[in-house]
């Protein structure tokens, strides 16, 4: 409309801003990806205090973790520190998975959703804009830890890049799994029972892994369920690549895990999300 | 690719089933292009559970609706474009600012990231909310979120508008800002379906309005119609004579045979007429007899009587 370009803003009119025939083509599905990642982004920008679980929080668990069990399950704060680090990483990254979870909630009990279901876009640009953005928040939390546990002594063997693959893997994993908790908010009535819930997995999930100790100090029966625990493949395969001896099964087992996890609750998502009322 | 030309919605046997609870049971509906329809009814009469099954947000159980002349089941996809919703409840996100919220909506409709700012600019002019454009919604008034709301449906000026309980606990200010709002779109074309609670509402805006109660239409027509529909009109006369009272009474007694009603007003007559009609009959009469008035009007039960008649209808 022509007319929308020659009028000064403050002398629109309520009659001429509705009358608009500008029938934009829809957007494709990267630019609505784009553009909800955008709204996360500006969300935080809005709330800072919601930095507060990838900041704050991941420097609180690591210094609590190697000081107080360091001395008694290494013998040696540092030592332990090397061991600990990316079990922790992962530990960290994957409780805050639930939190895309959380927010996808709170927007379908607003009703947020309802507006986005008659928009001409991609159906999971929403969910997988917000989750983009969460995995650029994983990195900062992963980059926040690493950065602290160097000064407090950890060396990754492998360098830069050891630890940079590390990452990569982790977020690939966490962006996967975030789509169990997206099945979750849709099923649950209350942020609080979608907590409570996520927690009861992660808890039992990332305890009973190789992240905190070596799984054949364990009674058998805990050791065979640590061995075949999704979490203990990432955790030894970050580990791994960190200190320069990755196991390519670890790795193996994890992207395995990760696309199994992607195409099962994925879809299941988008079922529930179309069936929302 | 227009598949029928007259009605933006076409709806026969709709129901909705919750449980045991039919929150919609087989109604029907016609609503012609550019009109606005009101649906009238209390709170879980089952207009927002229509609304939503026509704005193809809910799966119908039984029936068929049509928007456009597309099927609200099997073609969704055709009417989303051209449809718009704002729901009873504020569907902006509270942490952005009203800018941000607009933006959004111009981005996922594809506009460019200018065209997206600028029509978000204007938009906020238009509603009165350009001085509260970066402010965060939350800090919103219930009044200013609900005008961001339907900024943000008609970002692209939709066909068909559904527009659910748009004034509910609203101040008479905004109730009107938002009645504005609505009539400048009408103008534009726009089909707009209305709930409401508010009969006044009703008879303000819609053209043709459906009363609808316990999941059922009970009454359909026109404001008029309804009124007409339940109950007669009141004449109300003052004379410039109280003299001529007596005179006036015997005559409209034997003119149209009708009982005069009493009134507490020495000068005022009162007589219930069936047909408006009947009320030209009597100022004819009058007129001829050399009865002088100072006031006469006619008046219609409100929409409240009409509405209570036909709720009670019901209950019966």
């Amino acid at each position: 409309m022509s007319q929308l370009e020659s009028v000064p803003a403050n002398k629109v009119k309520l009659q001429d801003a509705i009358v608009s025939d500008k029938r934009p083509t829809p957007p494709t599905a990267i630019q609505s990806v784009g553009t909800f990642a955008m709204r996360s982004l500006l969300k935080t920008k809005h709330t800072p205090m919601a930095l507060m679980d990838i900041t704050a929080m991941p420097i609180l668990f690591l210094l609590l973790f190697t000081y107080l069990f360091g001395g008694a399950i290494a013998g040696s704060v540092i030592d332990y520190l090397q061991f600990i680090l990316p079990g922790i990483l992962v530990q960290t990254v994957v409780q805050i998975t639930v939190y895309t979870a959380l927010d996808l909630n709170k927007d379908l009990q607003k009703g947020f959703f309802d507006r986005q279901r008659t928009l001409p876009i991609w159906a999971p640009s929403s969910l997988v804009g917000a989750m983009l953005f969460d995995t650029i928040r994983y990195s900062i939390a992963s980059a926040i830890m690493i950065v602290f546990a160097m000064i407090l002594g950890f060396r990754p063997q492998a360098g830069f890049a050891g630890v940079i693959l590390a990452v990569l893997v982790l977020l690939v994993f966490s962006f996967s799994l975030s789509w169990i908790w997206t099945v979750l908010a849709m099923k649950m009535e209350s942020e609080n029972a979608l907590m409570a819930t996520a927690m009861m997995i992660t808890f039992p999930l990332t305890f009973l892994s190789s992240a905190f100790v070596d799984p054949e100090t364990m009674p058998s029966v805990l050791e065979s369920f640590v061995q075949i625990n999704p979490i203990s493949f990432l955790v030894n395969a970050v580990r791994g690549l960190m200190h320069g001896y990755p196991v390519a099964g670890d790795i193996f087992w994890v992207l395995v895990s990760s696309f199994v996890l992607l195409i099962i609750f994925g879809p299941l998502t988008m079922m529930l999300y179309r069936k929302k009322n | 690719m227009e598949k029928s030309r007259e009605y933006a919605i076409e709806v026969r046997g709709l129901t909705k089933q919750f449980g045991d609870f039919k929150a919609v049971n087989k109604i029907d509906l016609n609503i012609e292009k550019g009109m606005v329809y009101g649906f009238l009814g209390p709170n879980g009469a089952g207009k927002t559970t229509t609304v939503r099954m026509l704005a193809t947000l809910l799966e119908i159980d039984g029936g068929t609706a049509t928007i456009f002349g597309y099927d609200v089941q099997t073609e969704p996809k055709k009417i989303r474009p051209r449809i718009a919703l704002t729901g009873q409840y504020s569907s902006v996100d509270e942490d952005l600012t009203g800018k941000e919220n607009l933006v959004m909506i111009c981005r996922l409709m594809g506009f460019s990231r200018k065209d997206s700012k600028k029509r978000a600019l204007d938009l906020l002019e238009a509603f009165g909310l350009f001085d509260a454009a970066n402010k965060q919604t939350k800090e919103y008034s219930g009044g200013m979120r609900r005008r961001l709301d339907i900024a943000a449906s008609i970002v692209v000026t939709p066909d068909l508008l559904f527009l659910d309980e748009p004034t509910t606990g609203l101040d008479p200010r905004s109730r009107n800002q938002v009645w504005d709002v609505i009539r400048a779109l009408t103008k534009a074309g726009t089909t707009v379906l209305l709930t409401t609670q508010y009969l006044e509402e009703a008879d303000q805006l819609a053209d043709r309005i459906a009363v609808i109660d316990k999941g059922e239409i009970i009454a359909e027509g026109t404001a008029t119609e309804l009124k007409a529909s339940v109950g007669s009109g009141m004449l109300h006369l003052t004379l410039k004579n109280e003299a001529d009272r007596t005179q006036a009474e015997s005559l409209i007694e034997s003119s149209v045979g009708l009982v005069l009603s009493e009134s507490s007003r020495a000068a005022e007559v009162l007589v219930k007429v069936e047909d408006p009609a009947i009320a030209t009959t009597i100022l004819n009469h009058l007129a001829e007899a050399g009865i002088e008035l100072v006031t006469f009007s006619l008046s219609q039960p409100s929409l409240d009587e009409v509405f209570l008649a036909l709720t009670e209808e019901e209950e019966a």
